[in-house]
C-alpha cells in the first residue's frame, strides 16, 4: 500500500516540476531537489470534517464524501456530477463516497428533469470543488510556511515542490478555520488538466446493481411496514360511489380497507386520485384483496372520452385557420402560388412513461413527523406536497431519495409520495405503497396527443419559400388550471416555433384542445410530435426538390449564423436560457447532419426492402442527428443499425452519454413502433405489457454507434435530446425500403 | 395458508404463505430478498427472473406451493465468493443505466450461457426477449453476453 503510494506521488511530483519548470522558472529557484527526505502526512485528526460547501465534506481520514442531489434515474448523474467537483478538487476518486441528499432547499435545484443537471451544476460542481482545493492548498502553505504559489493538489493531496504531501485528510481541519474564498478569485482548472471530465468513468452503483444489492423505492427496510395498493377511479377526475370491502376484508392478510377522497379539478399533478385502499400484511394479500373489493365509480365529465377520436377533432382545428404564434413574410399567399407544394397531417396519439419500476414509495407516519423513502425525481416537490396535504412542519418532513427505476418524467410528479404518506397517517403502519403495472398504464400522466398539418411550398428555383405548422394538442398545464386551453409557448417551442431552417415565409400556428386524461411530461416531452411531423415533412420536400436528404436539410438551414428566434416569436423559449448564453447555431446544427453522415456512409447501396433515414434536431439546448437502418420484412421492422452525432458541448462522462443514446434509441423504437394508449368512455384501454408494449431486444437497433462533437462549449443536457429525431429518421427509413410515407405513430405497415 | 420448504440458494428455508402467493413476493415481503424485482406480475417483462431448478422462471407467475422442496436460485445467490462472470461482463461492458431490469437480465443470460456456452444473435434474442429494459440497454446486454461467452471479464 504504502510503496503503490509512493509511487503514485513520485510520478506526480516528475510532472508538476515538469510543468512548473518551464512555465515558472522563477519559481523553482531556490528549491531543495532532495528526492530521499520527502515528508508524506496523510491523514489527520479523524473527527475533523471540512465542509466547504453543502455537496461536500473531508474528514481527517481523508474520505471524501461528495452530495448527489439530484435523482439517479440512469443517466449516471448521481456519478458524473459528484465527479465533477472531484476532478477540481483532485481527489482519487476510489477514496470518494457518493452520498445522496434528502429533498432540502438548501442544495439548490433537485428537479431531475428537463435535461438540465449538467447544464446547471457544471459550473456550481466545479466552485464547489475548486473553492475546497484552494483552501486545502492554502492550509499546505500554511504548514510549510511557503507561498500558495508553491504547491498544488495532486491526487488527494497537496505536494510542493520537494515532493512532500500533506493529504486531504492532514489538512482538513487545517483548511476548515480558513476563510472561504470569495468567488471571483476561484481558479478553475484548465479543461486540459481534467483527470474525469471527458474520461470513462463507470457508475458509482454499478456493483451494487449487478449484485442486487441496490437500494430501489420499495427496498429499504422499515420496521413493522405493511403494504398498500389503492384502487383508483377508472376515469380521472371520477368518483367513488359506493364500495364493499366485506369479500376484501375475507382475505387473509388483509389488515385495512379505507378510501381517500378524489380531487375535484383541475386534478393537479401533486394530487392522488383517490380511491379504495387495502392494506395488507404483504403485497400479495394486498392485491388479492383489491381484486375481492366491489366499487361503483362516477365517472365525471370526463366519461366520455375517446381519445382517437378527439385526435380526429383536434385535426379538424389543425387544417384550419388557428392562434398565430410565429409569423415571418406571409405563408399563406406564397402557399397559395407555390409552384410545388408538400402538405401532410400527422397524428401522435397518448404515450405512458412505464418506467420498469412503478411508481412507488415508503412512508412513515408517526408523531405529526413523517419520513419518506421515494424513487422520486423531484425531492423538494414531494416534500411540499406531503407538508402541504398533511399539515405538517417541513422540518417534520424528510425525503430520502432511494435509486429510480426509471423516471422519464413520471416520478417528478410527487402524487404517488402523497398517496404514501397519507395511508401512513390514516392507517397507522408505516406503509409501502405499490402501484401495480396496471395501475400504472391506467392512471398515467400521459403524453399529449397531438394532430398537426404542415404545408410547404417550393418555388420555381426549387427553394423553400413557405412553411405552415399547425399542432393541437393538450397542453400540460391543462392538468394544474383549467383555463390552458391552448399548448403553452415552451410547449410550442419544442419543434414549433424553433424552426431552424432558412426559409422567408413561415407561419406557425395552434389551436384549442382540452385534457381529458392527466397529462404530464414524458422524455422530451412536445418535441417527440414536433420532430416527427418536422422531420418526415422534410424528407419529402427532399424528395420533391430532387435532392438527397441529408443534403436537403443542409441546403434549407443556409448560411451559418446563430437565429434570433426570440425577434421572430414572442413566445420563443430557449429551454429557460437567453439565446445571448445559449445560441441556436445552424453552424453546430449543420456540423452534426455531416458528422452522422459520413459515420453512417450515408448514401451507400442498400439490398431491397432495406433504407437508411435521417432526420436532426435541437432539444434541450442539444443538437442532434440520426441515422436509422431498417429492413422491412412482412410488414416488420428490424433495426440493423442507428448512428447519432451529438454536440452536447463539454462532455462530462461520454460513455454515459453514449447509453443514453443507445437507451434513447430504444425509447424512440417503442415510440415509432410500438406504443399508444387510447382512451374509450374516459377509461385507459391497455393495461399491461402485452397490450402497451415497448421495445424488446429482437425490436431495437442490433447496434448503435454515437459520435460525440469535441467541444468546449457549456455542457448541455443528454437524457432527452436522443429521443426526437429517432422516429422520424426511422419513418424514413421505412420510406426507402417500402415507399410508404408514415404520417402517424406508431407505424403500422 | 400453508408451509413450504425450498432450497434457496443452497440454504434450506421454510416459509409460511397463502398457498398461492407468487414466489417474487415470498422472496421481497417474507424473506426480505429484494434483489429479484416486480416489474409487472404477469410475466409478461423478466424483471423478477429467478431460476428453478436451473431454468429460468418468471417469479411473479410461480406459485409458492408449487416451488416446495424445489432448488431456487436468485440474483443474491450466483456470486457467492466472487462475482459470476456474467456480473463481471456486464461491469466491463458498463450495461446498467437506471439497474431496474439488470437482476432480472442476468439472471436469464447466466441461463442462457449455461445451456448455449457460445450462443448466436438469434439464441441471445431468444433468450432475452422475454425481459424488457425500458432505459434501453439491449446492445449492452449482448455485448456483455457476447464477452462473458468469451470467458472474458475486461
Ligand atoms: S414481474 Fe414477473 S415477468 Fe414482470
Ligand atoms: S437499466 Fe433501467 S430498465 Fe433496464
Amino acid at each position: 500500500m504504502n510503496n503503490e503510494k509512493s509511487k503514485i506521488f513520485k510520478v506526480d511530483r516528475r510532472t508538476f516540476l515538469k510543468t512548473t519548470s518551464i512555465t515558472t522558472t522563477g519559481l523553482l529557484l531556490g528549491m531543495q531537489f532532495s528526492c530521499s527526505s520527502t515528508t508524506k502526512k496523510l491523514s489527520g485528526d479523524p473527527t475533523a470534517n471540512f465542509s466547504p460547501s453543502v455537496y461536500l465534506n473531508i474528514n481527517g481520514t481523508g474520505e471524501v464524501t461528495i452530495i448527489a442531489h439530484r435523482s439517479e434515474m440512469g443517466t449516471g448523474i448521481r456519478t458524473s456530477l459528484p465527479l465533477v467537483l472531484g476532478d477540481e478538487l483532485e481527489v482519487d476518486w476510489k477514496q470518494v463516497k457518493v452520498v445522496q441528499a434528502v429533498g432540502d432547499a438548501k442544495y439548490g435545484d433537485q428537479n431531475t428533469d428537463g435535461s438540465y443537471s449538467v447544464r446547471m451544476f457544471y459550473p456550481i460542481m466545479r466552485k464547489a470543488g475548486a473553492t475546497a482545493r484552494m483552501m486545502l492548498e492554502q492550509a499546505a502553505a500554511n504548514e510549510w510556511k511557503v507561498d500558495v504559489s508553491q504547491v498544488k493538489a495532486k491526487d488527494h493531496g497537496v505536494v510542493n515542490e520537494n515532493g512532500d504531501v500533506l493529504g486531504f485528510g492532514y489538512l482538513a481541519d487545517k483548511a476548515a478555520q480558513l476563510e472561504v474564498p470569495d468567488e471571483s478569485s476561484l481558479k478553475l482548472k484548465s479543461p486540459d488538466d481534467f483527470k474525469f471530465i471527458g474520461k470513462k468513468t463507470s457508475i458509482v452503483d454499478l456493483e451494487d446493481i449487478v449484485t442486487g444489492k441496490a437500494i430501489f423505492g420499495l427496498d429499504t427496510k422499515v420496521e413493522g411496514a405493511k403494504v398498500a395498493i389503492i384502487r383508483r377511479p377508472p376515469v380521472p377526475g371520477g368518483k367513488l360511489k359506493s364500495y364493499n370491502a366485506d369479500a376484501a376484508l375475507q382475505v387473509p392478510g388483509v389488515l385495512k380497507v379505507f378510501t381517500i377522497d378524489s380531487p375535484d379539478f383541475p386534478l393537479q399533478l401533486h394530487r392522488p386520485l383517490g380511491g379504495v385502499v387495502v392494506v395488507a400484511d404483504n403485497t400479495w394479500s394486498a392485491i388479492k384483496g383489491r381484486d375481492a373489493l366491489k366499487v361503483e365509480w362516477d365517472k365525471g365529465v370526463n366519461g366520455k372520452y375517446d381519445s382517437v377520436n378527439y385526435v380526429e377533432s383536434m385535426m379538424k382545428r389543425a387544417k384550419a385557420d388557428g392562434t398565430v404564434k410565429r409569423e415571418q413574410g406571409s405563408a399563406g399567399s406564397e402557399l397559395a402560388k407555390a409552384s410545388q407544394k408538400v402538405e401532410a397531417d400527422y397524428r401522435v396519439h397518448h404515450l405512458s412513461h412505464t418506467p420498469m419500476e412503478t411508481p412507488c414509495a415508503i412512508a412513515n407516519f408517526k408523531d405529526e413527523k413523517v419520513e419518506i423513502w421515494a424513487p422520486t425525481q423531484e425531492p423538494q416537490w414531494a416534500r411540499a406536497a406531503v407538508r402541504g396535504t398533511l399539515g405538517l412542519k417541513e422540518e417534520n418532513v424528510t425525503v430520502n431519495v432511494t435509486l429510480l427505476g426509471g423516471g422519464f418524467g413520471r416520478k417528478s410528479k410527487p402524487d404517488f409520495v402523497v398517496e404514501a404518506a397519507m395511508v401512513s397517517k390514516e392507517s397507522g403502519f408505516p406503509i409501502k405503497l405499490l402501484w401495480t403495472r396496471e395501475d400504472d398504464v391506467q392512471h398515467d400522466f400521459y403524453h399529449a396527443n397531438c394532430a398537426q398539418h404542415i404545408s410547404a411550398g417550393i418555388d420555381d428555383s426549387g427553394k423553400v419559400n413557405a412553411w405552415l405548422h399547425r399542432t393541437v394538442f393538450p397542453s400540460i398545464g391543462s392538468t394544474s388550471t383549467s383555463d390552458a386551453n391552448q399548448p403553452s409557448g415552451a410547449e410550442l417551442s419544442q419543434g414549433v416555433l424553433d424552426f431552424p431552417y432558412d426559409v422567408p415565409n413561415v407561419s406557425c400556428q395552434t389551436n384549442e384542445a382540452h385534457a381529458q386524461v392527466r397529462v404530464g411530461w414524458l422524455r422530451s416531452v412536445a418535441n417527440i410530435n414536433h420532430a416527427f411531423a418536422v422531420g418526415c415533412t422534410l424528407d419529402e420536400i427532399a424528395e420533391k426538390r430532387g435532392v438527397d436528404p441529408a443534403q436537403n436539410l443542409i441546403d434549407m438551414l443556409g448560411a451559418d449564423r446563430n437565429i434570433d428566434l426570440d425577434s421572430m416569436s414572442t413566445e420563443f423559449w430557449n429551454y429557460e436560457e437567453s439565446l445571448e448564453e445559449y445560441p441556436w447555431s445552424t453552424a453546430r446544427f449543420k456540423n452534426v447532419i455531416e458528422q452522422v453522415k459520413s459515420m453512417s456512409g450515408w448514401g451507400k447501396a442498400m439490398p431491397a426492402g432495406s433504407g437508411m433515414g435521417i432526420a436532426a434536431h435541437r432539444s434541450f439546448l442539444t443538437y442532434v442527428a440520426c441515422v436509422v437502418e431498417v429492413e422491412v420484412k412482412d410488414g416488420r421492422v428490424k433495426i440493423p443499425k442507428a448512428y447519432y452525432a451529438v454536440d452536447c458541448g463539454v462532455a462530462v462522462n461520454p460513455e454515459r452519454i453514449k447509453a443514453q443514446f443507445e437507451g434513447g434509441a430504444v425509447f424512440g423504437t417503442s415510440i415509432a413502433l410500438k406504443s399508444k394508449i387510447t382512451v374509450r368512455q374516459g377509461a385507459v384501454e391497455q393495461s399491461n405489457f402485452h397490450d402497451y408494449q415497448v421495445a424488446r431486444m429482437n425490436e431495437s437497433p442490433m447496434e448503435t454507434e454515437v459520435f460525440i462533437v469535441q467541444s468546449n462549449e457549456k455542457p448541455t443536457g443528454v437524457g432527452e435530446p436522443p429521443v426526437p429525431p429517432f422516429a422520424p429518421a426511422l419513418c424514413n427509413a421505412v420510406y426507402k425500403a417500402t415507399g410508404k410515407r408514415i404520417r402517424e405513430l406508431p407505424i403500422s405497415l | 395458508m400453508g408451509t413450504f420448504k425450498m432450497n434457496l440458494n443452497g440454504d434450506q428455508v421454510e416459509v409460511e404463505a397463502l398457498d398461492d402467493t407468487p414466489l417474487l413476493w415470498v422472496l421481497r415481503d417474507h424473506l426480505g430478498m429484494t434483489g429479484t424485482k416486480y416489474g409487472c406480475g404477469k410475466a409478461l417483462c423478466g424483471a423478477c427472473t429467478v431460476h428453478l431448478d436451473g431454468t429460468p422462471v418468471r417469479s411473479c407467475s410461480i406459485q409458492i406451493s408449487s416451488v416446495e422442496g424445489k432448488n431456487v436460485t436468485t440474483i443474491e445467490g450466483i456470486s457467492k465468493t466472487e462475482l459470476h462472470p456474467v456480473q463481471k461482463a456486464w461491469i466491463a461492458e458498463d450495461v446498467p443505466q437506471c439497474g431496474y431490469c439488470q437482476s432480472g437480465q442476468i439472471m436469464s443470460a447466466v441461463a442462457l450461457l449455461s445451456n448455449t456456452p457460445n450462443p448466436t444473435d438469434e439464441d441471445i434474442e431468444t433468450a432475452m426477449s422475454g425481459n424488457i429494459c425500458r432505459c434501453g440497454t439491449y446492445v449492452r446486454i449482448r455485448r456483455a453476453i457476447k464477452r462473458a461467452a468469451k470467458g472474458g471479464a475486461s
